[in-house]
């Protein structure tokens, strides 16, 4: 939970462009509690279960994120094309992910509500990288994120890639979710 | 330098003199919307935030509408009402919309306005995409997650970036008859794509805006999330006043965009040359014109939803289906109680909506959200294999209604309805001449 704006690496997780929120995870499953710790466990098995099979872990495609009757992943990276995210308000989008063990998401852009509850539920990092990452990283790449000096490397291909600077978020982020940050600036009083 | 409606709005409830696109600044939220699906996961973060005795920061201000998962018998998702219910106990909340009561709605962003609560000049915050529906009314109004409703429940407040403003003209001085909002909005949507408005409003306006009905706006700002946009937003008209004075007494300002305010981008165009669109599996932008696509075969037509289930929609498809055998499985689902009263009185040659819909062999839902987005496997209308369907509604990526393995194509009612009368994608100009020459 609330992975902060720090080094991050890890194994890389590819999918294409126009990820929606009901391929991150599929209406069906919302029904499952966020709060029970049992009940809570779904989120992760079906994390990006309503992925076309075909798309799912490029370039090859037929790579689950997670294997069946797991609840968490071994790649805790993922790299997406553009307009992740796009879709619906879930926040058991983000959350699903982050209960299955990804700590960061690396796309050229980002659908602004899955953005925002990334944040501000202090669930993944939302990285904007300059060029679409998904066309060049392959599923299982050892990654390392940066972002103090805003690079992405590929560590099986040794490349370098640049990504955006956090901006007025990063505040968010480092705090752990809006609630910590609010604490923090003396806008709730503490619990 | 002048500002947007959307800029003005912040800026008030910011208590600032002016906003900037690109700035952050905390909002004093006007009306917050949740749901069954987004309700009890914020309903959880704010007891374990602000304690389980913790009251909401203002109980006349937060509305709440079951309306997605409600005629099934999953019994997770029943016992989500059932939290909902103890909520709105505890709280004693006055706006509970609850599922088997007199008071139950349907689709929430349909019901909002019918109740009174999408009022100009104000903030609306939704745990709901589609919650940009409001904007129709010349309100901001756009959708977060659970953890910033949780947030609003104790603080009343939240953070908001500016967006920059799109604007939208339409000229013209009323819609050809064959063309419905639906068509004008997946044009645009195939024209700057799923993320051109991204982070973005998107402003509609001209004559041909002023010409449309309350209900034809809703369906062009209900899917400028469809487009990536931040919200979408209508300025409001003396229609807009006549239809929100006669839900609420509530005060309301009347906000509109300055002449001199600073827009990202301005597209035109002019009602006169719309045609019916549609767009294809598995994108809302994936478009091609209804004369495109004819033959394609269908398995399902399917006419609902917060986008394609207003009385207006189902008014447009009666006009179609009267008299027909269908040749697809077809699906009616009223949005709300009202629009299924409506399909009772409300009448066409001489027959309830309803009648001329059962005659054609239609299976008819109750009002919510039904297979819109699939839902549990039970769910009314669900795409459960392979069906090729037809649908009114505003989402077609892989498995958003049910199966992935089933392909949505999105159109209007009057496309969906030719479609269901011959059995495969038909432009509607077929039978809009018919009756109208
Ligand atoms: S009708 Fe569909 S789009 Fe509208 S609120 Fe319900 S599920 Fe969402």
């Amino acid at each position: 939970m609330a992975t902060k704006h720090k080094k991050i690496t890890g194994k890389a997780f590819v999918l294409g462009k126009n990820i929606d929120t009901d391929q991150i995870i599929p209406a069906e499953h919302l029904v499952y509690s966020l709060d029970d710790p049992e009940e809570r466990k779904f989120y992760g098995r079906y994390a990006l279960s309503g992925v076309p099979d075909a798309e799912s872990g490029l370039p090859e495609g037929n790579i689950p994120l997670v294997e069946e009757d797991e609840f968490e992943s071994d790649f805790n990276i993922i790299i997406g094309g553009p307009n992740f995210g796009c879709g619906s308000s879930r926040e058991h989008a983000p959350a699903s992910l982050d209960i299955a063990g990804v700590d960061a998401i690396i796309a050229p852009t980002f659908a602004r509500i899955f953005y925002r509850n990334s944040v501000d539920g202090g669930f993944v990092v939302p990285y904007e990288s300059l060029e679409n990452l998904s066309k060049e990283i392959h599923t299982g790449d050892e990654i390392e994120i940066n972002p103090e000096e805003r690079v992405v490397k590929n560590i099986t291909q040794d490349k370098t890639y640049e990504i955006r600077p956090l901006g007025s978020v990063a505040d968010i982020v480092n705090a752990g979710g809006i609630f910590e940050f609010a604490r923090k600036e003396g806008m709730i009083s503490c619990q | 330098m002048g500002m947007t409606l959307t800029e003005k709005i912040l800026a008030k409830n910011s208590g600032s003199s002016s906003v900037e696109p690109g700035e952050s600044v905390w909002v004093d939220v006007d009306v917050l919307m949740t749901h069954d699906v987004c309700g009890p996961p914020s309903i959880g973060i704010f007891k374990n935030e602000f304690g389980e005795d913790a009251r909401v920061w203002d109980k006349e201000k937060l509305v709440i509408i079951p309306d997605h998962y409600i005629f099934t018998e999953d019994k997770y998702a029943n016992r989500n009402v059932d939290i909902l219910r103890g909520f709105a106990a505890d709280q004693d909340l006055p706006y509970f919309y609850d599922v088997g009561s007199d008071d139950y709605k349907g689709v929430c962003h349909i019901a909002l306005p019918e109740e009174g609560f999408t009022r100009p000049g104000e903030v609306l915050f939704g745990t709901d995409s589609h919650t940009c529906t409001a904007g129709a009314f010349g309100q901001f109004a756009t959708g977060i997650g659970n953890t910033d409703a949780a947030f609003i429940m104790g603080t009343g407040q939240l953070w908001v970036k500016v967006p920059e403003t799109m604007r939208f003209e339409f000229e013209g001085t009323s819609m050809p008859p064959y063309i419905m909002a639906k068509d004008l909005i997946l044009q645009i949507i195939g024209d700057i794509g799923v993320d051109g408005a991204t982070y973005r409003t998107m402003e509609f306006g001209g004559t041909g805006i002023s010409a449309m009905t309350m209900e034809d706006r809703m369906t062009l700002t209900n899917m400028v999330i469809e487009a990536g946009g931040k919200n979408g937003v209508v300025e409001p008209d003396a229609k807009t006043e006549a239809y929100v004075r006669e839900r609420t007494d509530k005060e309301f300002d009347l906000v509109y965009s300055d002449p001199d305010a600073k827009y990202h981008s301005k597209y035109h165009y002019n009602l006169e040359d719309m045609v019916p669109m549609v767009a294809k599996p598995h994108s809302p932008d994936n478009k091609a014109t209804a004369i495109e696509l004819e033959g394609t075969d269908l398995d399902r037509a399917y006419i609902g939803s917060c986008t394609g289930g207003k009385l207006s929609d189902f008014e447009a498809a009666a006009e179609i289906i009267d008299g027909h055998d269908l040749k697809l499985d077809t699906y009616i689902v009223p949005a709300t109680t009202e629009i299924a009263k409506g399909l009772e009185t409300r009448t066409l040659n001489g027959k309830p909506l309803i009648q001329i819909f059962r005659d054609a062999g239609c299976n008819i839902g109750q009002a919510s959200c039904a297979a819109c987005l699939g839902g549990p496997s039970d769910t009314f209308g669900r795409l459960n294999n392979q069906e090729v369907c037809i649908s009114t509604t505003n989402r077609n990526y892989p498995g958003r209604m049910g199966s992935k393995e089933s392909q949505v194509y999105l159109a209007s009612p009057y496309t969906v309805a030719a479609s269901a009368v011959t059995g495969k994608i038909t432009d509607p100009r077929v039978f809009i001449q018919q009756t109208v020459i």
